[in-house]
This record gives C-alpha cells, structure tokens and sequence, in this order.
C-alpha cells in the first residue's frame, strides 16, 4: 500500500468537505473493494476519508418506498425485517453477495459508488427505479448509471442514501462467476407503479443496463414462458474466459425467467 | 473400547494432534519468524514472456532512503551464483542426453515467461522495496512468446541450446510391439485428451528469511519446503557454494505444499545470498500475485491416444504420444513427472500386452511446470480411464464390464507391466464391486430417467486406478536417470523418563504425522501418543531425509520409524534380560511390558527406560547406556495403492451447470494407521479432481500473460462443488514394507478427474455429444449441447 493519510468524516457534508480538500481523495465505506486494490497497489490515495462515523446507516420505511442509509451493510439489508417484507427480492439478493465476512463489512452505498458492472445492487437499484439521495441533491436510478464504473457523482459528491419504492412484486437471479461469485448475469425484474422493469448485471459492456425487449415481453405475459421468444442481441455484452457475449446473452433469457419465477 | 492407549495404535481414527495449533491460529508459519535486524526482499518480475533484457537501471530504486540494495543478473554472475538444478535426466528417443539449458536465480540477459525474476530490491520494510522495484527500469527488446504447447515446436527459440523447444524426446515400451498390435487389432480407440494447466495455491504462499551470521559464516534459512535436506543439498552443493554443516534449513509449519514446495526457488536462494552480502537477515513472502506468476505449475499435457481392442473387447496394444508443458526453464522434478511418473503408469490396473508411449517435453514462455500432487499419475489416469469409457463406449460394453475383462486377474501377481514396474499385489474386482454397490449402479437407469422427468441430464463415470507411490526405491530411481537416493531416515529417541521424540525425515504440511507416526510409535511400544513428539523440519536437529511427496510418507518414512522402533525394543530386551538376570533369548515385549517367557518376571517401559540412562551396573562390554536407534530404510519397490472411484452428475441444460450429486469411492491403501486422516487426503483428493474436471485451468493469453492470476478469475473447487462422498476400502496389504502400508496423499486426486469427466460424457451422451475436455464448465457444456443438438436437428 502506499503512503494515505486516514480521516474520519463527521457526516456527508464533513466528508465532502475532506474529499474536496484533498489531493487524491478516496471515500472509504466497508472497504471491500478499495482496500485490497490499496494494499495491491492497483490504487493510491493521498487521504481516506472514512465514512464509518458519518450517520449514514440505517434502513427506514418511507411508505411508498424502503429509505436504506448508504453505510448499511449487506448484512443488514439481508436480515431487516422490513426490507424482508416489502422488497424480499433486494434481502435476498444481498444474501447472495460474496461471502459472509464481505456481507458484514460491505456497504449498499459504497458497492452503488463503485458500479462494478458485476455487482449485484446496481441492478437492483435499476430496475426499481430508485432514487439515490446525496450530500448535494437526489438523482434517478435512470441517470445515475453512466458507464462500467462510471456514475453520474461529481468528486466531491457523497451518497447519503437509496430509496427503493415498493414494487407490486420484483425477483432476482443471478448466475455466479465460478470464481469471483461476482454477478457473471444478474437480472432484477419488477412490477412498478411505471411498469415491467427488467435490469441485467454483470452482462453489459457499459455496465448494468435494462432490457427493453424482454420488459416489452414480460407486460404482455408476465410469466417465465414469455422470455422464449425474446431474441438477446449479444453485441454489447461482455466476454471473458469464464462466458463469452453468446453464452451470456442465454444466462440472460435464463435467469430474466428465474427472476420471474422468484417474484 | 475403552478409553486407554490401546485405542490410539494403529487403525484407531484419533483426533489429530496438530489440529488444536492449526484451528487455533496459532501454527507457526515462515511468515511469523523474524530476526532481528531483518530487511525485507521484493523482486522485480518481467512483466513480458519473452525478450532479451538490453539494460537494468537500478539508479534511481538504489537511491531511495531505506533501500540497502538492488541486485540484478550481473551481480549473480559476478559472484558465481549457480543455476537451479534438474532433478532428475533421462535420454533422448536416439540415445542422446536431454538438453538442461541454465536456470538462472536472477535472469541473465533474457526473461522467459512472465513473473520470471529480473532483479532483487532489498529495503528496511516491505513498502520501501516494494515502492523500489517500481522506478528499477528495465529496457526489454521483445521477443515472439510460445504459448500455445501444440506449436511450441515451431515457435520462437527460447534458449540458445534449444531448438524445436524441445528439453528432450522421451520413449517407454515395446514400439514395434505396440504396432503391430494396433495393426491385428479388431477395434482402434483414438482420441486426443487434454491434461489442464493448473496453479498449486497452497494457502500459504511460499516464503523465506534468510540469516547469516559472520562470526562461524553460517546460515540459517527458514523456509516453507517439504524437504529441508533436498533443499539444503542444492542450496548449499549447487548454487551458493556453501558447506552443507555450515547451513540450518528450518521449515516450520507449512501451509500446504502438493508438490510446489518440493523444489528449491529463485527466491530462497537470492534471500540467503543477500544476507551474507549484508550481513542482515533477509525476509520474502509471496503474496497471492506472485504466488501465481513463480510457483511452479502442474499438469498441462496434450495426450494423443490408440488403443487396439481384440474381438472379444481384450486390450491388446496402447500408444500414446505426449507433449508436456514444462515452461520457461525446467524445474527440479519437472523432467521426472512426464516420463518416469507418467509413462510407467500407463497399463492402469489392465492387462495390457503392448504398451508404448512417447513424451516431448516443450519449453514454452510459461511458468515453470513440475510436479502437483500425483505428478504424472493423475495425467496417465486421465488419458486410461478416459479412453477406457470411450472404447466401451464404441464395442457397446458396460464400461464396469468392459474394466472387469481387461482387469489384471488377482492370480497374475506379481505382475510385470509392459512399461517398467512390478506391481507386487492388488485385486480390482472388489474395488469395482464394492463402488458399484455404494452408488446403487444397477438402480442408474431409474434415477436417470426421473431426472429426465426434472428436465436435467443424469450421468455416471467410473474411474479404476493404480499409481506407484511411497517414492522409492533408490536403486530403481537411480537406474532411471534421478539424481537422488528415496529412502528415509527416521531415530526413535527414548528419554529417562519415557517419552519418546521420533525425528523423521519426512515432513508435515498437512498430512497429520505428529498423530499418524505417535499411533505406529504407541502401537509398537504401549506408550500414549501424549508421549510421543514427532520432530520434523529442521536439519540441525535431524539425519539426513528425504522429504515428503509422492504420498511417500507412511510407506517409507513410517516404516523407518517401525524399523527404529524394532530397534529399540530389542535394545530393550537387552537391558530387561540384563535388569531381570535372564537371557536375552528369553526376553518378550508385549502390552508395553518386557517379559521373561514363562515366568512372571515382567518390566514395564518406563522402568527400562530409566534404567538405560542410570546404568549403575551395566556390562559395558556387551551393553551400552542410552534407549536410541536410527534406521535407514530403502524400499524393494513403489507402493502401488489402487481402487474405483464413481461419479454421478446432474447437468442443467438450461445453463450447463454441472452438480455432482453422489460419489463412491473404494481404495486399497494396505493397512490403515488412522482412517480419519485418510478420509480427509481422500477427500481433497478428490475436491482437487473435481476442480480440474469442472472449473480449474490456468489460462495464459496469446502474448503469455497469466490471465488467471487472481482468485478473481481463477477458480478453486468450493464446498459446493462436492456431494457428501462415500468411502470404503478394501485391504491388500503391501508386502515388501513391515507396516503393510500404500499411501493416499494422492489417490483421490489421481482417480477423480475421469471419473467426472466420464460422468458428464455420459450424461451428455443423450443429447448425442461424445467429448467433453477439462474442465467441463457450465458455458463449454452448454455449448456442446448446443451443437449436438443443432447437429441432431440437421
């Protein structure tokens, strides 16, 4: 690891503040991604401001939709009782985020962050159209993906929270990569207030995106049967020694029908 | 039974000693020693396969606050620092020696694969050297790197001694012989099967502190090898020039070795050379990274295969021809492992008349490759029992059936093969039937057919095999091109008091010998294994030994220790007959007790224990003080454990995911000392076959970079990837050693890959695919169903 200077951020404001302050800043959450790529040297910081004290955890029912505080840990979303009874498909699919001592340290706020195009929240995030509330304003699910980790947060911009608003009913599937257990394709569908939403992970080249065809599908027939006759286009999907762009384009159609047959 | 000694002797399944240290953390690894004054080594890896290096600047690294050195290649040249050595030579096909081009510890004027060493930085901590070695500029002029094994031959030449890339052109068994029965044959098997690339990750990653010390000009090296005199031996005779007596080895508790621990690295050496260079103790420990790119690597064959069946569906003839990955440079038992542990394999556990094989081994812009836990057994078994199922499957045969016929018949024993060894005893049917039961093979059809229901495609493979293991015996070794001797060495040390230390050659990295040799110790003698320390890993404190591998550690190293302890029994008769006035002819050793035959005149252990060290009134003519023996032993021939292992699968067409839904394993190890501990080395015997057939490959990209050098994207069999297995054996005792003992470090891991693949061919039978390579993941069996069934719909 090189040479960083550790700081503790009162809360999003403080911590805005220091990012803006320094040089190269890193936020710092449960540090399940930042920390091993410090320590291999694949990521160097002047100054890590630690977001652990800044009074950003916490999950909330906000009526029409589940307020979930961006230090929460996996663990947390994955065990809340309310998360489990109005969103069980997001409980479930933080249940299935790398193993048990990742869960207990991860945060939704930082995995969000850091939009790893295999991580399993953006998709969730997604397809439930939520919003996600910063230290400066609140941007919509629609506009906050902008690329394989790339998000529409300035520098000096700080998660505070996610808002999920409550689906009539949503599911998830994901097919792990063997080795990562990363998302190798993650699909998140839900029934909203704004229709069929079907959200695909660890798939695309630009990182999670929604699937028009297969949401055109499932509002006629919602029903794992009506995926068979969804041709995926595989041109803008990733490929890799574990999946190539065909394979994956089938785990799409697959797990779009597991997801179905979840909700 | 009660609880009492008599339940801690050998076939007792005790609790493992070592474990409460090891579950506890509180082993004490390479990593945990430091000395003090110690400076921390990192070395500069080529991150380019193949080029000639045109220049080094270490200026600006050397310069760094903290950094007390920046060797390169030169600096080794100018001291004379010797090569890595090959283990083991063996003859070209026309009679001619191999080729062993140099294996230099820092490179000299080329890099030949990437992770290859091109300098070392030496600093006060970690992070300094580490920030060092990245402003050490090392000007490359590249060169083509040779990574696909089919075209090596052809490729770019990578040592100047060397062309075709060829180390040597290898030949075992009757070739015309083999011809001519392929040509009488009724039926020809062929296939061309695929050994895949695999990276050792022991979980503790190799390490190294290196002290000198000037005042006698003496070493101590600690290390994580599973063989501290071999690494002693070459470190000291063949690299830096050291006498043997003025070097300590200590390899503490090491984390897991399967074979890459054997050989002695780039880095130990360069550590040991530095600390006398800077009269500071020099520490290294790989991460995971290096861990990756510089351990050597195992498997990776191609294997073209002819197998010549008579009418009746006999075996009459086997050719295969094999080209063997060996990497950039050849590492110490990298030659051993494809030819002399591969090619004698060959006739498995078959009658088989006429045998030949030829193996080149090629040099690539890869890591070095070289032995992994069954060297070239798992490879030999692979390409048996894979061809085995796809000629049952081409005459129409059961595949058990098609194995029983062409079994070696238990009469037949010993039995001389076509291709070198003498197996001394076995019997295979029972093996295979008792498997065949466990997993319920007659009740195959119904459970396949209720998961068609289910929509999943059920599949069973069998895999019968033989390996020759307990490494050994020197003069067979010897006459085969090795550079060693194998026996091992073992002293039974009885103290006043009676508890007994037993210093053993061999070496524990997981295999549980503290408990496995206190049982054979507490058999013999009727003393508690509490009383019993086993003593490994650390020259200075014993004989001379040859390490552990090649599942060598019972039937070689145990029987040492039984031979030492026979010694001390009948030292103790000696003392005994002397204590109780009898003659020595006289004297039994039964229960812990020294009796005089037909009396009730009886001393216990403990007694003649003290009294060999307060010999108040000894004969010294013909009774020495002292209760300790040493024993040497070298066996008559290899262990040759063998058995059938059964695998069931269930595949989702729908993804191609392949689950593992029942195993049955049945092995012949000989006597058993501890059946717990051998269930556990069957167990991840099996965990590592079942990666290799399902998930495990080590992928290099066209230009030579390890693609697969993280967890990331290389994959380990998990939990899950495993059923509950079912074991059972059976017992044909090893006749030439006086345990009875076979070994079973490895069998698991030899047995289980054709055992997968088998399965999966078979479930994938009904959708009309006939191949399947290692490993079978989820996209490559989606994609074979997807063509077998385009192609059935064409």
């Amino acid at each position: 690891m090189y040479v960083t200077k550790y700081v503790k951020a009162k809360d999003a404001k403080d911590a805005a503040a220091q990012l803006k302050a320094a040089g190269e800043g890193k936020l710092l959450a449960g540090g399940m991604t930042l920390i091993p790529t410090l320590k291999q040297r694949l990521a160097a910081a002047d100054h890590l401001v630690d977001l652990a004290g800044a009074g950003l955890s916490g999950i909330s029912d906000e009526g029409s939709s589940i307020r979930i505080g961006a230090m929460t840990r996996h663990v947390e979303v994955e065990t809340s009782d309310l998360v489990k009874k109005a969103l069980p498909a997001l409980a479930a699919l933080a249940g299935g985020i790398g193993d048990r001592q990742v869960r207990n340290c991860g945060t939704i706020g930082g995995s969000v962050a850091n939009n790893d195009p295999a991580a399993c929240y953006p998709s969730a995030v997604l397809g439930l159209g939520a919003t996600i509330h910063t230290s400066k304003r609140d941007i919509a699910a629609g506009d906050y993906f902008t690329g394989m980790f790339e998000t529409a947060l300035d520098e000096d911009e700080v998660i505070t929270a996610i808002s999920f608003p409550k689906p009539r009913k949503a599911g998830y599937a994901k097919f792990p990569n063997p080795a990562s257990r990363y998302a190798m394709v993650g699909v998140f569908v839900a029934e909203t207030d704004d229709g069929i939403h079907v959200a695909v992970t660890g798939a695309g080249q630009n990182g999670v995106f929604r699937h028009s065809a297969l949401e055109a599908a499932l509002d006629r027939d919602f029903s794992a049967r009506a995926v068979d006759g969804v041709a995926i286009d595989d041109s803008d999907l990733m490929s890799d020694i574990h999946a190539g762009a065909d394979y994956r384009a089938h785990l799409i159609a697959e797990m779009t029908r597991r997801a179905v047959s979840a909700c | 039974m009660p609880e009492g000694i008599t339940n801690q002797g050998i076939g007792a399944s005790v609790r493992r000693k070592e474990d409460k240290r090891f579950l506890t953390g509180r082993g004490r690894y390479t990593d945990d020693i430091s000395r003090a004054g110690q400076l921390y080594a990192h070395f500069v890896r080529s991150d380019v396969a193949h080029a000639k290096i045109k220049s080094v600047d270490t200026a600006n690294a050397t310069a760094m606050e903290g950094v007390h050195a920046v060797y390169t290649g030169d600096d080794i040249a100018a001291d004379n620092v010797g090569s890595l050595i090959n283990g083991w030579s063996v003859n070209n096909r026309d009679g001619s020696a191999m080729t062993e081009p140099p294996h230099p510890v820092l490179a000299q004027g080329k890099v030949r694969y990437v992770g290859d060493h091109v300098a070392m930085v030496v600093a006060e901590t970690l992070d300094i050297a580490k920030s060092a070695a990245e402003l050490v500029q090392v000007d490359y002029e590249e060169l083509a790197a040779v990574v696909d094994l089919d075209q090596a031959a052809g490729g770019a030449q990578i040592h100047d001694d060397l062309p075709g890339n060829t180390y040597f052109d290898w030949e075992l068994g009757d070739e015309a012989a083999t011809s001519t029965a392929l040509e009488n044959a009724h039926t020809i098997v062929s296939a061309t099967l695929r050994n895949n690339r695999l990276v050792p990750n022991a979980m503790e990653p190799r390490a190294a502190v290196a002290e000198y010390d000037h005042i006698d000009d003496s070493f101590v090296l600690y290390s994580t090898t599973q063989n501290p005199h071999l690494l002693r031996l070459v470190i000291c005779a063949f690299v830096l020039g050291i006498p043997e007596s003025k070097m300590q080895i200590v390899a503490p508790d090491v984390g897991g070795g399967f074979g890459s621990k054997i050989y002695l690295y780039a880095e130990e050496a360069c550590c040991t050379w530095a600390a006398r260079k800077l009269r500071r103790p020099v520490k290294w420990t790989a991460d995971r990274t290096q861990a990756f790119l510089s351990d050597a690597h195992g498997r990776d064959h191609i294997n073209r295969v002819q197998m010549g069946l008579d009418k009746s569906g006999k075996i009459i003839g086997l050719r295969v021809d094999t080209l063997a990955n060996l990497g950039g440079y050849l590492s110490a038992f990298s030659v051993a492992t494809p030819t002399y542990l591969h090619g004698t394999l060959l006739s498995g556990c078959y009658d088989i008349p006429a045998i030949y094989t030829n193996v080149k081994g090629m040099a690539t812009t890869t890591a070095p490759v070289d032995a992994y836990r069954g060297a070239g057994r798992p490879e030999a078994t692979y390409i048996l029992e894979r061809t085995m199922d796809i000629a049952a499957r081409q005459i129409g045969m059961d595949p058990a059936e098609f194995r029983r016929l062409n079994f070696i018949p238990k009469t037949a024993f010993p039995y001389q093969t076509a291709v070198a060894l003498q197996y001394d005893t076995g019997d295979y049917e029972p093996s295979l039937d008792k498997a065949l039961a466990m997993i319920d093979y007659k009740g195959f059809a119904n459970r396949r057919a209720e998961a068609a229901k289910r929509g999943k495609y059920r599949g069973i493979g069998i895999s019968s095999y033989i390996e020759a293991c307990g490494i050994a015996p020197s003069a067979v070794v010897g006459a085969l091109g090795g550079r060693v001797g194998l026996y091992e060495s073992a002293v039974v040390r009885v103290d006043p008091t009676g508890t007994v230390s037993v210093f053993t050659g061999t070496h524990s990295h997981g295999q549980g010998h503290d408990t496995t040799f206190a049982q054979i110790v507490a058999e013999k003698l009727g003393v508690s294994i509490d009383a019993v320390e086993i003593v490994h890993g650390d020259t200075n404190r014993i004989q001379f030994g040859m390490g552990t591998y090649g599942s060598r550690s019972l039937a070689v190293g145990g029987t040492a220790i039984s031979k030492a302890l026979d010694k001390v029994i009948e030292k103790g008769k000696i003392i005994a007959a002397h204590m109780m006035e009898a003659s020595d002819a006289d004297l039994e050793f039964k229960d812990g007790k020294f009796i005089v035959a037909g009396t009730d005149r009886e001393k216990s252990f403990g007694e003649i224990a003290l009294s060999a060290y307060v010999p108040h009134n000894f004969p010294h003519d013909r009774l020495e003080p002292g209760l300790e023996e040493t024993a040497f032993y070298d066996p008559l021939n290899f262990t040759y454990p063998a058995g059938t292992h059964i695998c069931e699968v269930e595949i989702d067409p729908a993804t191609g995911v392949t689950q593992i839904v029942d195993w049955a394993a049945c092995d012949d190890f000989g006597n058993l000392i501890n059946p717990m501990i051998v269930e556990g080395q069957v167990h991840g015997g099996i965990a590592l076959g079942v990666g290799l057939g399902l998930v495990v490959v080590a992928v290099f990209v066209v230009f030579g970079l390890l693609l697969s050098a993280s967890f990331l994207v290389y994959c380990m069999p998990r939990a899950d990837n495993l059923p509950s297995i079912k074991l059972d054996y059976t017992v044909t005792a090893c006749t030439h050693n006086d345990l009875g003992v076979k070994g079973c470090g490895e069998a698991g891991a030899i047995a289980s890959p054709p055992a997968v693949i088998n399965a999966i061919v078979d479930a994938l039978s009904v959708v009309g695919v006939t191949d399947m390579s290692m490993p079978a993941t989820p996209q490559k069996v989606w994609r074979a169903i997807q063509a077998a069934t385009k192609t059935a719909a064409e």
